[in-house]
Formats: C-alpha cells, structure tokens, sequence
C-alpha cells in the first residue's frame, strides 16, 4: 500500500492532518538529523552551513504548523494568514524601496486600501476581479495620488518601485489563497490540498536544492548574486519532480501531471529566489528584515512562493479547471 | 482609589502604544554599542517626526522602560487633557517650556530628574528637522548635563525611517520597518569645550546612520 492511495481515499480534512503530521515527521527527521550533526561538531568551531540549516527546519516547524491550522479552517482562515503574511511582506519591501513625501498617500492606500481588497476579493473568489486589480486599478491610480502632490523628482523610480512591490507582496502572494477558489472537476471541497502541495513541493525543492547545491554544486547561476549552482538547482528540480508524483493523489493532476507541475513550481520558485537575490544585493541587504529569528524576513522566507504561486495557480487553471 | 485607577490607565495606555507601534511598525533595537542593563544613561536621539520618542520608548526593555523620562516640550504635551495624560503618566515626560518670555529653568529640572535616578531621552537638535541635513546643530543642554554628571553614559541613540513612517503634517502613519540603533556611549572629556563635545556627540549619533540606499 502506498502513500499516494491512502490520501486519495482521505477527504480533505483528513488530508490536511497526514500531511501535516508527515510534515511534522519529516521535520523531527530533519531536526534530529541536524543535532546529530551538530553534536558532533567541535564546540569552538560551529559550522556555518549547519546552522542555516539548523534555523531553517526550526523555522519549518512554526510555518508547517500555522499553515495546517489555517488550511483546517478553510478559506478564510487561508486569505486571512496570508493577509497577514502579505503585510508583513510588504512592510519589508517598501522600506528598501524609493519614496518620499508626496507619495505618503498613494503607500497609506497600497496598505491600508489595496492590500485588505485583493484578500477580501480573493477570499470571494472572484477571479475577474483579484487578477486585474492590482495590475490594472493600483497601477493607474496610485500614481495619480502621487503625482497630484506635485513632486517630480525620481518619479518614475518611486512609482515603479511601490507598483513593484505591491505585485510581488501582495499580487503574487494572494495566488496562494486563490488556488481554493478554482472550480476542478472532480476534486470538489479539496482545492485547499493544493496549497499544501504547492508549498510542500516549492519548500521541500529549495531545501534539496541547498542541500545539494553545497555537496556538488560546482557551476554558479549568477555568480555574483547568489550561490545558487546549476548542479544543486537540477537536484532540487527532480526531487520537488519525485516528491509532487508521491503526492499526486492529493491533486487533480495524475502522476505525470503532478510530477511536471511540481517541477515547474519548483524552477520557477528557484529563479525567483535568483531575483530576490538580486534585489537584495542592489539595496545592500543581507535579509528584507529580521522578523523570523535567524531567518531574516517574509519576503526571505516566501521568495520562492512568491514567484511560483501565479504560475501555479494560472497552469492549474488553464489546464484542469471547469 | 482615583490614583491607583490613573496608575493602572497609564500602564494599560503604555502597553497598547507599545504594541501599536510594534505591531506597526516592527520596531527593532540595535544594541551596536551598549547592552540593554539597567544603568543610569542619558539617550540622545535624532528628531524628525513626534513618533521619535514612543518609538525609543518602545524598544527598551520594560525594566530600562520603567526608569527611563522622554524630556520634552510642554507646550505640545500640556496641549488638551488627553496629552497631559500621556505626556504626565504614560511617559511620565520631563516636561521643558520652550517659550522664551517664561522664566522656566529647564536644566534644574532635568538635573533633578537625573538625581532621582532617572534616565532620560532627549533631541539634543531641540526641534524636528525638517532638512536634508542628517542632522541639526545640537543645542548646548546635552553639555551641560554631561558636565554636570559625569558618572551617567550618553548614549546617542539614531531612529531610522520615522521620517517617512509619520513626516510632519500627515495623518495616517506607514507601517514601514523602524531600527533604533542604541551606540558606544560617550562623556565630556575633562577641558573639553562645548563646541568640541556637541560636535563630537553629533558625530557619534550621525555614525550610527544605516547606510543610505539611493539607486
């Protein structure tokens, strides 16, 4: 009897407990692996590597369990976690990002205004709606309200800058939420699932990647950037590959499906942290903020979501929706 | 009974502001130059917004908090009831009049603060700066207090962001991320002359200043 069977049978609710509970045992896994490593560590020499490691399967244990609280409770409980995640996201973003006075207003709308919207709009599941407002409503007007204080300087700069933002914080961000409203033959009340597999297979990939990456990682993306190799990426790529076939009975997808929708997520996801990487090296910044000890920020913490989630949500949508 | 109810307002009024604020604004402190021990220490800060002072006031620890007095202008905070009440008991201010026609002697009311055990948050700029400039020259009272007691630490103390989080005139505060970054204290050197140590406290306080970014 395989995994794979087990789930399918489950409904999502039961669902949502194995994996969170396999999550759970995949972290004690981690965890126990990683004190092993560090018990044997010289004490006067502790060993960079293992603490990233270390602090980055601690932080696992807090989000594994929030993000299955959150799914238990459905939709609401989603949108609402990832409002706040969006927020705290944007709070980072913003704060390295070009600004001044006259643009006061249009960044009290983008989170006062625009934020609350996008989830109240994505929690009512109106796709036509959550997927221009940003693109289209925040970007025309935002810079109407800074424009109407009458301040040229760096213009452009400022309100590229905030739309920028606001794209990546709480456009791209809020597609995970959104994947509940999808409306899949045959999948019924289980669309939450797919948040948990997109976030398994995104996380679990990176993790690998890193992994890999550090045993025989040889050739670097960008270098300059980030130590990200092609190696360790491809590694990663074909374990999120494995690990999204393992878990194709929560999705809609079938094997081959799930397997290629997983790497896909996966190799976007890791591009995406390419960007970040980038961005963060152009503003100076080792982490967006230092809110998830030893972690750095959201925005650290999301960067490969981020970019996957969209992508994920758009190629579900086109491909299996009604 | 009545004074008890007003100490148990302040307190409750002091924990929403700070978490208001945390939640706000996330602020952070950075211990770059002093650990967060209880000591008798004079913070001197930067001014560019009247969310400057909860802000300091909110990253110290609340046993550092506890002991800790903003000095501040009585003119803004003796405004209406609600601000006498914030500024009294929330903050328990150091209040300074500002106006030149009263006959206030601000010095002996910060001096008896001190000797009271009190530490203390001042602006050494003694108002907001509104320029591009990181800083305005300092006025002559952070000398004074250092040549009076030279056993308390000056602390400078740089607040990062606020200017863009609350500028002057606006209503609504941005949820930007604010660092508080506390430095290595310093103290008036035996024949130092005032000039020398206010430039040098300046330079101690623009030293803390993150980096700036501007693509």
């Amino acid at each position: 009897m395989t995994p794979t069977i087990d789930l399918a049978m489950a409904g999502p609710t039961g669902s949502i407990i194995m994996l969170s509970l396999g999550g759970f045992a995949i972290l004690l896994a981690l965890t126990l692996f990683g004190e092993v490593l560090r018990h044997r560590q010289p004490k006067d020499a502790p060993n960079p590597v293992l603490e990233t490691y270390m602090t980055r399967v601690e932080s696992w244990w807090g989000m594994v369990a929030l993000i299955a609280l959150a799914l238990l409770t459905g939709r609401f409980g989603v949108s609402l976690l990832f409002l706040f995640a969006s927020f705290a996201a944007m709070r980072e973003f913003l704060t390295l990002t070009a600004k001044n006075r006259a643009d006061h207003i249009s960044l009290a709308l983008a989170f006062f205004v625009v934020l609350p919207l996008q989830y109240l709009f994505v929690w009512l599941g109106l796709h036509g709606i959550f997927t221009v407002f940003i693109p289209v409503y925040a970007f025309l007007l935002l810079p109407i309200v800074s424009a109407l204080r009458g301040n040229a300087t760096r213009f452009m700069t400022r309100v590229a800058e905030t739309q920028w933002g606001l794209m990546i914080t709480v456009f791209c961000v809020s597609h995970v939420p959104a994947l509940m409203s999808l409306d899949l033959p045959g999948y019924g009340d289980r669309t939450v699932l797919l948040i948990a597999y997109l976030v398994i297979v995104v996380q679990l990939g990176d993790l690998l990647d890193f992994f890999f990456g550090r045993r025989i990682g040889r050739t670097r993306i960008a270098h300059s950037l980030s130590p990200k190799t092609w190696e360790g990426m491809a590694c990663g790529v074909v374990s999120a590959a494995i690990i999204g076939g393992l878990l194709s009975g929560i999705t809609p997808f079938g094997v081959p499906g799930a397997m290629l929708m997983a790497a896909t997520a996966s190799l976007v996801g890791m591009f995406g942290n390419l960007v970040f990487a980038a961005i963060k090296k152009d503003r100076g910044v080792k982490d967006w903020s230092h809110l998830i000890p030893g972690q750095g920020g959201f925005v650290d913490q999301l960067d490969s979501v981020i970019f996957a989630a969209p992508i994920f949500y758009h190629l579900t949508r086109y491909l299996w929706a009604a | 009974m009545k004074h008890l109810l007003r100490t148990l307002a302040a307190d409750i009024t002091g924990n929403v502001i700070r978490l208001l604020v945390r939640f706000l604004t996330a602020v952070r402190a950075d211990w770059k130059g002093i650990e967060p021990v209880q000591k008798q220490r004079v913070y001197f800060a930067n001014h560019t917004s009247n969310g400057d002072m909860p802000m300091i006031w909110s990253v110290l620890p609340p046993a550092l908090r506890r002991e800790t007095r903003p000095v501040a202008a009585a003119d803004y905070w003796l405004k209406n009831k609600l601000r006498a009440f914030a500024g009294g008991e929330v903050f328990k201010a150091v209040l300074i009049d500002r106006r030149r026609e009263v006959n206030d002697d601000p010095m002996a009311k910060i001096l008896a603060a001190m000797e009271d055990g009190a530490s203390l948050i001042i602006f050494p700029e003694g108002n907001r700066n509104m320029t591009e400039d990181p800083l305005l020259p300092f006025k002559a009272g952070l000398y004074n207090m250092g040549k009076a007691r030279p056993d308390v630490d000056l602390v400078p103390t740089w607040v990062a962001n606020l200017n863009e989080i609350m500028p002057k005139g606006e209503i609504i505060p941005l949820p930007l991320i604010c660092t508080v970054t506390f430095g290595a204290p310093i103290h008036v050197h035996e024949d130092e002359s005032m000039d020398d140590f206010l430039q040098r406290a300046a330079d101690a306080l623009a030293d803390l200043r993150p980096r700036e970014v501007k693509p």
